[in-house]
């Protein structure tokens, strides 16, 4: 009904009519419509209610981010929320719903808050509801009054891949600043990429200048160059939403995120026009006058049928003409400038020829609401004795009022590169001071607006970030010249005693609230911006922040340029979680015999990145009992545990093994060819942060062992030392290269002797030795440890060999019962032997004297990571000890890891490990105590629930503590 | 709310640096507490600028170490008051506070956690899956089948958020009340100091505004600690880590708890005006800025998603950073320090805000007696030195 005849350059396709609903009720529309131009094409004004007072609000902007138009949607069986009413294509079926009503949107229940107002000024949440009894009532109240649209708890995971692009010059916004400044930059041989958030290209060029056919023609051209130019890609419908350290674009699309990595950046993104704030500006009807425009060029829909304009620059009389063009009827043309600059006067001429009336001098005093809610008449203000005051000329009658008196730039990309802005007085803006190197501003973010100028501006940034780039240009271009007019009113501001002016429409901020803020003392930009919440609504303040500051200025009357502005932060527009997210990359590692584990009947934990069986299933046996069988097989016979989790470092070079004397704390520079030996990792505090077995296998090549979790990580740091250390040593993570699985129980040695030729006798092969020979026909290393206390190999055989190893290991050890071993069981039996586990039995302040492994240090080195600390701990009485407790056989007593050791009703410890040993049938664990608990005969373990159990102290290990059985006929103490 | 003051005089009995939370909860108690007003707090930007307005507000007490669960305990106690005692409402919200874990050894860390905590009779529970599943059961415990999934939780039942500009401006008016003078705009640019054989003593500060004579001088800085360290000649183990966050656009309610995930790297609350508020851990590298970077968006909504996938379509409005004083047993260091009249609160590093009140407390008495207040010996400037560590890395690395 309000749809205009056609028109050339329209965005929609007439010839596809949408069907869509608002508020339940059905409307249509044409492809290429957003919600916005649909629903005020078929006579819908009121698009949404406000934040705070349920005011009814229409379209303000139609530049992507009214924020008072803001829906729920429903849309292939998905509701989503906050979706803007000026972004949102419509499409077949769509349902919307304005977000912030409770029962509709006309009879929203909540509509009289706006006469309530007068007792809800700035800042009185945080005066009122804190009684500490109420306040959980009423935070519940508050926080569904607040809060706009709601989740849908049952909608699906949305998964958007991302892409990454890159370009030499990358220019944000396709207006003809833009557009110039990209055919420079293309010209000089730089390759372009071309951003605008629209479906098309030529930014205000599209809509403001239709009045002026010379200039439209120009900017037709430039579009052509741009269209037909091989080195610009144009990325359309594309939002740059964040410019983030060496030049990184997050350019946001319908259905996914664009990374782009550009040599320069040019911000070319305009301005947006701002409201004039006077009482009740925020009526529906009542726009911005690019925001008419827009509509009427872009949808062919007209907003209004008899329209005030209220203007203070050249821009209210094009858009008057245009009115005019549309066949929309212009009521009256109020200028707050009593002199109308010289581009103004022959447009003021023309439409007074045409019976317009035009009032300089004159702004409006306030709106008035008809019947229907909607803006009906204008009362005038004229400018007397310094102060806009209430005219006494009768009120104009209106159905529509647009705003044109001034612009706030799109420089927020800008300032969260860094660049600095300040205030220019000529411009009535903020502009770009000093800039980052390899960013570039051009247009009316350089407060620049006349055509001619823009243009020449932007080839003046599109030669200037080529050249940073290091293209260099063959043209030469001049400085356009200054533009006849200024733009923006300084203070496009009307008091009213009523109230009911609103700087901030996101969030229903009124003049006086800023002024009882300053008076509150919250008087500089940031503390204004937290007590009143300026600009933190949706739209970021893009309509918001610029007469803030203005009336911040103002009140403590300072000139704009001494007032600091709030920090630009991203996202310029919000992003969807999901195009932030992507894909998501969460890898899982497998061991190359993961899948057997699974017919044989694993059951999984999560080992760091990996997964390990935590005990094979037996039939009829508990998940204890399970692991019980498994920790008696291998004591009794043989076990099989696939190891290959942990990390597998090979270090070379003449220097490795001083290598390694600086990152363990023991010896290894002198450890024989042939030999392992147990090594400890600390932090530079002396703290244990890891472990593991290191074997030398030639005079330069070392190969060792670290904790499955750490190992990513711990090589990472190892190449970061031996690069800060400069030492001539290779690292090799063959974590994932060599599988290895540890053969380990009394009849290991027989089983493995099936598979190799290699003499296994102890004085062969000792206890710590390390082999180089083939298992099964494929080359191995093998290790004999005894991390079980048994008599053990770990074999470590390339990846790709592993299942044929790992077969002929079971087949060998059938004979002997060979039997699987899970986590749980291998946890068990180092238990019996107390071994630690770094991170279990140790934590973030462990040195190694309180675990009992003195011997693993030594001192005497020149140099290891902790030994400094080390040496002054020594010093110190030890804080804590880690000492074994055993229960008597057969009294289980609910002990679980971290129940707390007690002493004199103090905590004196911890306990780290616990567990039925099924080789001594008793509990048995291990505590991290104070020495003084160390030293007492039992230890009083606060079980759950609170009950105490004594726990007797024991010498450690609990299993054979001479290590008889992993050495069989080797006495000897520890390396 | 504030006065503002035209001039600074030329001496102060005690010079606060730094107007966030925690320098302005000392003021406001050196003022209540102690009868001590010739004070005046220092900044170089404005009130609650710096982390105290950046932080995520997460207020809880589980924390491992005695020293710490003791002190935070005695934070909560304040916290629930504070909005009475200021006459103004500071939001201040018990949620509930779940740190899921998702291994074996991360539920080990709970039970510690829940047994030191219950042990100083601070309400905390290690849960199992099913519990969590009750209460919150939108959420996907499976983690959309990647990575591990949740196990179980520490579930602390006072687990609270709060207003943080709010906080500032509470303990602000209330100084100012008092008559303690609020500078803000003015930069601390060294200090002067005196030695007459008992080793080096405050003896006043300079500033952009011009020089102030002081003998009491208290370093409230957060993120600008290491400079003004160097100001005294003291060093300390503090890094500065960037540490971010994001809030999403306003949504009616649906996240009632605070939900922390270690294994993840995030957590989430939803804030009183709808939005959810997001923070991961610390940025690993050292860096004094507080610019914001989209890989910290990127994971941090890829990992919130695996717990709550319907949030895909939410909208993310704005992201944050501020600069962390970390130090290396993650609790902080407070108290008297070597040099004589030189007081420091620092090393909040990602979890200070909810030690404000308490900080304010102790700190009060600390500046007042020129004596360590009992609460804070466990976090002495020369334990670093001695190895006196108070390891807090378990329970305050991502959870804040
Ligand atoms: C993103 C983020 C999330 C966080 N989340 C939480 C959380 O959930 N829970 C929690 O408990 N904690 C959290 N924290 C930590 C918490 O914010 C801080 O530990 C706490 O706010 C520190 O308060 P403060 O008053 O000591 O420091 P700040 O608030 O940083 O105040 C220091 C002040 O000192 C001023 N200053 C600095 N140098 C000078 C100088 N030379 N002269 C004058 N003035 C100076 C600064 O301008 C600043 O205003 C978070 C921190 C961040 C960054």
């Amino acid at each position: 009904m309000n749809r205009l005849a056609a028109r050339p350059g329209e965005w929609i396709d007439r010839s596809q009519r949408i069907a869509f609903s608002f508020e339940g009720h059905a409307h249509h529309g044409y492809q290429g419509d957003t919600l916005t131009s649909a629903l005020i094409a078929s006579g819908v004004r009121t698009l949404g209610r406000s934040f705070k007072y349920h005011r009814p609000r229409g379209a303000l902007s139609v530049a992507n981010h009214d924020a008072n138009a803001i829906v729920q949607i429903r849309r292939a069986g998905r509701s989503i929320p906050n979706q803007r009413a000026d972004l949102l294509p419509i499409a077949e079926g769509l349902e919307a719903f304005a977000v912030n009503t409770q029962g509709g949107l006309a009879r929203d229940r909540r509509r009289h808050l706006d006469r309530l107002s007068a007792y809800l000024p700035v800042g009185f949440y945080y005066k009122a509801f804190h009684s500490k009894r109420l306040f959980p009532y009423w935070e519940r109240l508050f926080r569904n009054l607040t809060g706009l649209g709601a989740v849908d708890l049952d909608a699906p995971r949305v998964v958007t891949p991302k892409r990454h692009e890159f370009a030499d010059v990358a220019v944000i916004g396709a207006g003809p600043a833009g557009l110039a400044a990209a055919v420079a930059a293309a010209d000089a041989g730089a390759e372009v990429v071309l951003v605008d958030e629209n479906p098309r290209i030529g930014g205000s060029a599209t809509y403001a200048l239709a009045s002026e056919t010379a200039s439209a023609q120009r900017v037709a051209d430039l579009i052509g160059s741009v269209t037909s130019h091989p080195r610009i890609r144009r990325f359309v419908t594309t939002v740059a939403t964040g410019l983030y350290a060496d030049h990184l674009l997050a350019l946001v699309t319908q259905d996914r995120l664009l990374k782009l990595r550009a040599g320069s950046v040019i911000i070319a993104q305009g301005a947006f026009e701002q409201p004039a704030v006077f009482r009740n500006n925020d009526l529906p009807g009542v726009m911005l006058a690019s925001g008419a425009q827009r509509l009427m060029h872009r949808y062919a829909v007209a907003p209004a049928s008899r329209v005030g304009i209220l203007g203070a620059n050249v821009h209210a009389y094009r858009a008057a003409l245009d009115a005019r063009a549309a066949g929309i009827e212009v009521s009256v043309l109020l200028d707050l400038r009593e002199r109308p600059g010289p581009q103004s006067l022959p447009l003021a001429e023309t439409l007074r020829a045409q019976g317009v009336r035009v009032l300089n001098g004159t702004g409006v005093y306030a709106a008035h609401r008809g019947g229907s809610g909607d803006i009906d008449s204008i009362e005038l203000a004229e400018w007397r004795e310094g102060a806009w005051r209430r005219s006494s000329a009768n009120a104009i009658a209106v159905d529509g009022l647009w705003m044109s008196v001034g612009f706030a730039p799109a420089d927020a990309l800008l300032r969260q590169a860094g660049a600095v802005v300040q205030y220019d007085a000529r411009a009535c803006q903020f502009v770009p001071g000093v800039l980052p190197p390899g960013l570039f501003a051009c247009g009316k973010v350089n407060g620049v607006f006349d055509l001619d100028a823009r243009v020449a501006d932007g080839q003046r940034a599109g030669t200037a970030a080529a050249l940073h780039c290091g293209f260099e240009s063959r043209s030469c271009f001049g400085v356009g010249a200054p533009d006849q007019e200024t733009a923006t009113h300084p203070y496009p501001i009307v008091e009213h005693p009523e109230g009911m002016n609103f700087v901030d429409f996101d969030e229903d901020l009124q003049l006086k609230d800023f002024a009882n803020a300053v008076q509150e003392g919250f008087d500089n930009a940031e503390l204004l911006k937290r007590f009143t919440t300026v600009g933190m609504g949706l739209s970021q303040g893009k309509h918001s922040n610029a007469n803030a500051l203005r009336v911040l200025a103002q009140l403590r009357g300072m000139p704009l340029d001494s007032i600091a502005q709030t920090t630009a932060r991203p996202m310029f527009q919000s992003v969807p979680m999901s195009h932030l997210a992507g894909r998501g990359f969460s890898p899982e590692r497998r061991t190359p015999v993961d899948a057997d584990h699974e017919s044989l009947g694993a059951v999984w934990m999560p080992a760091g990145n990996w997964r390990r069986p935590a005990y094979y299933r037996r039939d009829r046996l508990t998940r204890e009992e399970s692991i019980a069988a498994e920790v008696r097989a291998l004591r009794g016979g043989i076990g099989l545990i696939d190891v290959g989790t942990l990390g597998k470092i090979e270090a070379h070079g003449s220097q490795a093994g001083e290598f390694l004397d600086r990152v363990y704390t023991g010896h290894f520079g002198s450890l024989k060819v042939g030999m392992t030996r147990y090594g400890l990792m600390l932090d530079e505090s002396g703290v244990i942060v890891d472990d593991g077995v290191i074997a030398r296998l030639a005079p330069e090549v070392f190969y060792f062992t670290t904790t499955t979790g750490n190992s990513a990580a711990l090589f990472r740091e190892l190449v970061r030392l031996a690069t800060w250390w400069r030492m001539p040593v290779s690292l090799v993570n063959l974590t994932g290269h060599f599988a290895a699985f540890n053969l380990a129980g009394p009849r290991s040695r027989e089983a493995l002797a099936r598979l190799t030729s290699l003499a296994l006798d102890d004085a062969a092969f000792p206890y710590l030795g390390v082999r180089e020979a083939k298992i099964a026909n494929v080359p191995a290393r093998l290790l004999r440890v005894g991390f079980v206390g048994e008599l053990g190999y770990e074999i470590h055989v390339p990846s790709g060999s592993a299942a044929e190893v790992w077969n002929a290991i079971r087949t060998a050890g059938a004979d002997f019962g060979i039997t699987l071993i899970g986590v749980e069981a291998q946890r068990m039996l180092r238990l019996e032997k107390a071994h630690i586990i770094v991170g279990q039995d140790t934590d973030g302040l462990t040195n190694p004297f309180e675990i009992g492994a003195d011997w693993a240090v030594k001192m005497d080195k020149p140099f290891f990571i902790g030994q400094r600390s080390l040496a002054i701990i020594a010093k110190n009485a030890p804080r804590q000890q880690l000492v074994g407790f055993a229960l008597e056989p057969g009294r289980y007593a609910g002990i679980r890891e971290c129940h707390l050791v007690i002493r004199d009703g103090d905590i004196a410890g911890r306990v780290t490990s616990v567990g039925q040993s099924p080789t001594l049938g008793r509990t048995i664990g291990l505590a991290l105590v104070t020495p003084a608990a160390a030293r007492d005969a039992t230890l009083s373990i606060r079980i759950d629930g609170g009950a105490q159990v004594a726990a007797p102290i024991v010498p450690l290990p609990f299993y054979d503590p001479a290590g008889a059985r992993q050495r069989i006929d080797s006495g000897g103490a520890r390396s | 709310m504030f006065t503002r003051h035209e001039r600074l005089k030329s001496a102060y009995d005690v010079v606060i640096i730094g107007a966030g939370g925690h320098g302005l909860a000392a003021a406001y108690y050196l003022a209540r507490d102690h009868g001590m007003t010739d004070v005046a707090v220092l900044d170089q930007s404005y009130i609650g600028g710096g982390n105290t307005g950046r932080n995520t507000t997460i207020i809880r007490s589980n924390y491992l170490t005695p020293d710490g669960v003791k002190f935070y305990d005695e934070s909560v106690r304040l916290w629930r008051d504070l909005s009475q005692d200021f006459d103004l409402n500071l939001f201040y919200s018990t949620r509930g506070h779940f740190t899921l874990a998702h291994t074996d050894s991360a539920m080990r860390t709970m039970r510690w956690r829940a047994e030191v905590n219950k042990h100083f009779g601070v309400q905390s529970e290690a849960v199992d899956a099913k519990t969590v599943a009750e209460a919150i059961p939108m959420m996907d415990l499976s983690c959309g089948g990647h990575g591990p999934p949740v196990l179980g939780a520490l579930y602390h039942a006072p687990g609270a958020i709060a207003r943080h500009d709010a906080v500032a401006w509470g303990y602000g008016r209330g100084a100012d009340r008092r008559g303690v003078e609020i500078h803000q705009e003015t930069q601390l640019l060294g200090v002067e100091l005196e030695d007459h054989g008992s080793g080096p003593a405050v003896v006043g500060v300079r500033t952009n505004r011009g020089r102030i004579a002081t003998r009491k001088l208290l370093c409230a800085v957060a993120g600008s600690t290491p400079g003004v360290l160097a100001m005294v000649g003291l060093r300390s183990p503090i890094h500065i880590h960037p540490l971010q966050a994001m809030v999403s656009e306003p949504l009616k309610p649906w996240l009632d708890p605070i939900i922390v995930s270690g294994s993840l790297h995030i957590y989430v609350s939803q804030s009183a005006r709808g939005e959810l508020v997001m923070g991961a851990s610390l940025d690993p590298y050292e860096l004094h800025s507080t610019r914001s970077t989209l890989d910290f968006a990127e994971s941090l909504s890829a990992h919130l998603l695996e717990l709550f996938p319907f949030l895909s379509d939410v909208r993310i409005v704005r992201q944050w950073a501020g600069m962390a004083d970390m130090t290396p047993d993650f609790a902080p260091i407070m108290g008297k320090t070597p040099v004589q009249g030189f007081y420091l609160d620092s090393g909040w590093g990602t979890w200070g805000f909810k030690a404000t009140p308490v900080c304010g407390k102790t700190m009060s008495y600390t500046v007042a007696n020129d004596q360590d207040h009992p609460l804070i010996r466990g976090f002495a400037f020369d334990r670093f030195a001695h190895y006196a560590l108070t390891g807090e890395k378990g329970a305050a690395s991502v959870g804040h």
